[in-house]
């Protein structure tokens, strides 16, 4: 399976994710965000960082990056686009998911483990994962999602909520909700469920040396499933 | 030509850092603030001398880049 991680000015994830993605099978290239081709990937992926600095909104000017329309037009026809953290904010930048994600509640940066619960499993990214609980991690200014009535109540009829924020046994409740989401979202699909934007980071939790594993399923199962 | 823009949250949405700015102020003695909301000014310099087009073309701006239409309102002040 190939994959393609774009590195934009101010990506810091990158490696990370080429190192995870590597891990678990993947033939990964790395990409710069001033190419205007994509390679020919199975799996294209915005990681996180802090593209552009965050100047004028998190994720706008990546969004409009040259090779940002190789990858709109990949995702449009089909291919799996997934963005974490700063990646996820390019996406919702770029419409590709709907709504936005705003400053954290108590704007204060976050950085800690948290729980989500895989709340659809119709996907290829979470199809084949047997625990419905994931602890992953978050590092974020800006996780706090946001959309408008009409949207959220889209985006629940479509159930394009791909994961939300819980307690240990997945327990869907405000004092677990870390960044002020709506209706503790961390994580949403397009519609055809092709294009995933979520603010945990799967690849900071491959290896028990790095506090976690859970990120290990996760990566398991969309290597697995993409096959 | 220059030509400002001002970028404001729309009503409904949150903003954590206007409401701190509130709190900083109320502390300080201006206790009669009702509300702070906080937005974003652009001056832009365009070689573009027509007003009509200078602005339409400000206008393509703040709805392609400057303001995400999902959480915040635009407002073309100044064409001179």
């Amino acid at each position: 399976m190939k994959s393609a991680v774009i590195t934009f000015p101010g990506s810091n994830c990158d490696r990370d994710m080429d190192v995870a993605l590597k891990k678990f099978g993947f033939k990964n290239k790395m990409v710069w965000h001033q190419d205007v081709e994509l390679p020919k990937s199975d799996l294209v992926v915005l990681p996180g960082g802090f593209s552009y600095g965050d100047y004028l909104r998190c994720g706008s000017m990546a969004s409009k990056s040259k090779i940002m329309q190789s990858v709109i037009n990949f995702a449009n026809s089909g291919g799996m686009v997934m963005g974490i953290c700063n990646g996820f904010q390019i996406l919702v930048e770029t419409g590709l998911v709907p709504g936005v994600l705003l400053r954290n509640k108590y704007l204060e940066f976050i950085c800690k483990n948290v729980f989500v619960k895989i709340n659809d499993k119709s996907n290829i990214y979470f199809k084949d994962i047997s625990s419905n609980v994931l602890e992953l991690h978050i590092a974020h200014n800006d996780g706090n999602y946001f959309c408008t009535n009409d949207q959220l109540k889209e985006i629940e009829d479509n159930a394009q909520v791909a994961i939300n924020y819980c307690d240990p046994e997945g327990k869907i409740e405000e004092p677990f909700n870390p960044n002020g989401s709506i209706k503790n979202i961390a994580g949403i699909f397009n519609k055809e469920k092709n294009v995933l934007g979520m603010m945990p980071h799967p690849e900071r939790m491959i290896d028990p040396s790095l506090s976690g594993e859970d990120g290990s399923y996760f990566f398991k199962n969309l290597i697995n499933n993409l096959k | 030509m220059k030509i400002s823009v001002i970028i404001t949250l729309k009503k409904d949405v949150l903003d954590p850092q206007g409401k701190v700015i509130h709190q900083a102020l109320d502390g300080m003695g201006f206790d009669d603030v009702n509300e702070v909301r906080q937005g974003k000014y652009f001056e832009i310099d365009t070689s573009e001398t027509n007003p009509k087009k200078a602005k339409d073309k400000v206008e393509e701006m703040c709805k392609k880049l400057l303001a995400n239409l999902v959480i915040e309102n635009y407002k073309i002040i100044d064409a001179q």
